[in-house]
């Protein structure tokens, strides 16, 4: 009898199946969706973990300023000094190496082609402490640097956008008024884990960022790299200790500065992401519902198209459980299609997805059950009103219907 | 099969049947206190002008509708306190029915217009194509099987509806105006079908017309006025 009745819920089903299709589409976009979102969510969680990962020992980024987000450049507290960078190189054991690092956006033009980027000044402690590796030409001699000379190293973006194909080592660049010297390019280390581009940027000495860019002497970060042989949080705690007493803070006063811990702020956008894909996937859950109505609709209008169908069988002996039976396992079935649609589109769009935004496809057999289940409730849900309305028709009214 | 009932009596037995539609002033008495039995193997027609009651009787009979007083007597059970789902198991098991407008499902092969009360018997897959295929022979269309009812004329139409009535081994046979769409010949065609039925198998049918030409097929003929039976007489043929 069941087997019988899903036999005829899906010949009911293909008898208007331009119209089924379109029913069911509310529902595809719903599971397609909410798989999408999940999985590539997922992909971009695993992503974090592992540049996380990859960050090795750990990293802590200094700024003046109260708030991460204040600091830099606008803030009014105290700027550190290269004196107060080598200070923490020097007196912190577990600091192995500081670069001192000032920094601003500009256009750097060459030729006909120019780019905004980030200009940063720096030394060569900097390679060492973000891990960049140089592909071409050199880093900066030691007298560059103590004269503050016109040379850069150029980010992968940037050497691409102004140069292409073509060797930059020896071309002259020019940033505002500064002609600099290209001495070399970096490896590119490609996009970040949130999407921003970690190639795009022209380093130059600290004292010619400072002379001929910024125009004051300011350090407006030190990035440090960490000893793994100290807890982050202890380092964190010696670290924020020693720069109260470099800066002379009370101790009733609060930090005017920020130590920012690289993977502390992975972890943290690790939960943005999570909440995004939670907020988006929750959209997608309302078509879900969308498209369950898009079904109780259409279901509605069979109960009514085939209110003849149901006299009929009522007469010859249908109890109205049979009746109700008969057009549930119909929506049921026709919001599974519309599921199994779903997850097969879901799972192409997540890795295309995945692809474009470059994390790893993780596909994940919870999602796709959680949302065929889903698809399923949303038959039982939206499939009993018509199918309760089916069932109490009168046979004798419904037979006398046309 | 001629005698399929294990009781004695009357296998339909109607005891001051009522059936009130409305209440108070617009209240419409379509039977009016009725008393009517019929036996295991008649073939009765139930003739009357609009409006006398005659589908209502039909209604009540066939347990389609529950009468609002009265008793109602089947087999020499009282089935008329029934509920619904209970007067649908009676329907299944006990009743075919044949209406006016064949009332086959559409896009559905004649087979399985017949099958389809046997689903609900809960028959296995052979078996009903088996009682289907009989009950179509029985009608003489068992090589239009496959056919759907669009590629049938209104007589095989309703020949399918007779078998589909069959299909189910029924006490009762209800037949509601079952040559009100058909012209003469296949009128002639059909009622042929059903007095055959009735006088070599013996069934028991109960038919509504308004047509004297189609119930001269019939026994008894029952003749209804304003809710009431008026004449109740064997007809000539029987006499």
């Amino acid at each position: 009898m069941l087997w019988e009745t899903i036999k005829l819920a899906v010949q009911a089903i293909f008898r208007n199946a331009l119209r089924s299709f379109l029913t069911v589409l509310g529902i595809v976009i719903g599971v397609a969706a909410v798989i999408a979102m999940v999985i590539v969510g997922q992909g971009s969680a695993q992503q974090v973990t592992s540049d996380v990962e990859k960050l090795g020992s750990n990293v802590l980024m200094v700024m003046p300023g109260q708030d991460a987000f204040e600091g830099g450049p606008g803030t009014t507290d105290p700027p550190f000094s290269l004196a107060d960078n080598n200070a923490v190189e020097r007196e912190l054991s577990f600091v192995d190496i500081a670069a001192p690092i000032a920094a601003s956006r500009a256009r750097v033009v060459f030729g006909n082609e120019n780019r905004r980027t980030d200009i940063v000044g720096t030394d060569n402690r900097y390679f060492a402490a973000a891990d960049w590796e140089i592909e071409r030409g050199r880093v900066f001699e030691p007298s560059e640097i103590q004269s503050g000379r016109p040379v850069c190293v150029l980010g992968e973006t940037v050497r691409d956008s102004l140069f292409g194909n073509a060797n930059p080592i020896g071309e002259t660049v020019r940033i505002k008024a500064l002609s600099c010297t290209v001495i070399g390019h970096v490896k590119s280390k490609g996009a970040s884990t949130f999407g921003s581009d970690q190639d795009d940027f022209v380093l130059m000495p600290l004292k010619t960022f400072q002379r001929r860019i910024a125009g004051n002497p300011d350090v407006t970060m030190m990035y440090l790299s960490i000893s793994d042989r100290i807890e982050a949080a202890r380092a964190q705690e010696g670290l924020e200790r020693f720069l109260r007493d470099l800066r002379r803070i009370g101790p009733r006063e609060d930090d005017d500065f920020t130590v920012m811990d690289m993977k502390q702020i992975a972890t943290m956008l690790t939960g943005i992401t999570d909440v995004l894909t939670g907020l988006l996937s929750a959209v997608a859950a309302v078509s879900l519902i969308v498209g369950g109505i898009g079904i109780m609709n259409i279901m509605l209008v069979s109960v009514t198209e085939r209110t003849r169908e149901i006299g009929i069988r009522l007469a010859i002996g249908a109890q109205a459980r049979q009746v109700m039976t008969q057009f549930l396992i119909e929506a049921i079935v026709l919001s599974l299609i519309g599921g199994l649609i779903g997850v097969v589109l879901g799972l192409a769009l997540a890795v295309l997805g995945s692809n474009a935004l470059n994390v790893p496809f993780t596909p994940d057999i919870g999602i796709v059950l959680l949302a065929f289940a889903f698809s399923a409730a949303v038959g039982v849900v939206f499939g009993f009103f018509p199918a309760r309305r089916a069932a109490r028709m009168d046979p004798i009214e419904a037979l006398r219907r046309e | 099969m001629a005698d399929r009932s294990a009781t004695p009596g009357p296998l339909i037995a109607l005891r001051g049947i009522s059936r009130i539609y409305g209440a108070g002033e617009t209240e419409v008495r379509a039977l009016d206190d009725v008393d009517l039995s019929i036996d295991d193997g008649e073939f009765v027609a139930i003739m009357g002008p609009s409006g006398s009651g005659k589908s209502t009787a039909m209604n009540v009979i066939g347990c389609l509708d529950a009468p609002t007083r009265g008793d109602y007597l089947f087999d020499g059970v009282n089935v008329a306190r029934l509920s619904r789902d209970q007067r649908a198991l009676l329907r299944r098991h006990y009743l075919g029915f044949i209406f006016q407008g064949y009332n086959l499902l559409p896009r559905t092969s004649a087979l399985h217009n017949v099958e389809l009360p046997l689903i609900y018997k809960g028959l296995g897959r052979a078996a009903r194509r088996d009682a289907a295929l009989r009950a179509l022979a029985k009608v003489g269309l068992a090589e239009r099987s496959h056919h759907d009812p669009s590629e049938l004329s209104g007589g095989q139409q309703q020949r399918v509806a007779i078998a589909r009535a069959l299909a189910g081994n029924p006490r009762v046979v209800l037949a509601d105006e079952p040559t009100g769409n058909l012209d003469s010949h296949m009128s002639v065609e059909i009622m042929e079908v059903l007095r055959d039925l009735n006088h070599r198998e013996g069934l028991t049918i109960v038919m509504v017309t308004h047509e004297e030409d189609m119930a001269a097929y019939a026994d008894r003929l029952i003749w209804m006025v304003d809710g009431r039976i008026e004449r109740d007489a064997p007809t000539k043929r029987a006499a």
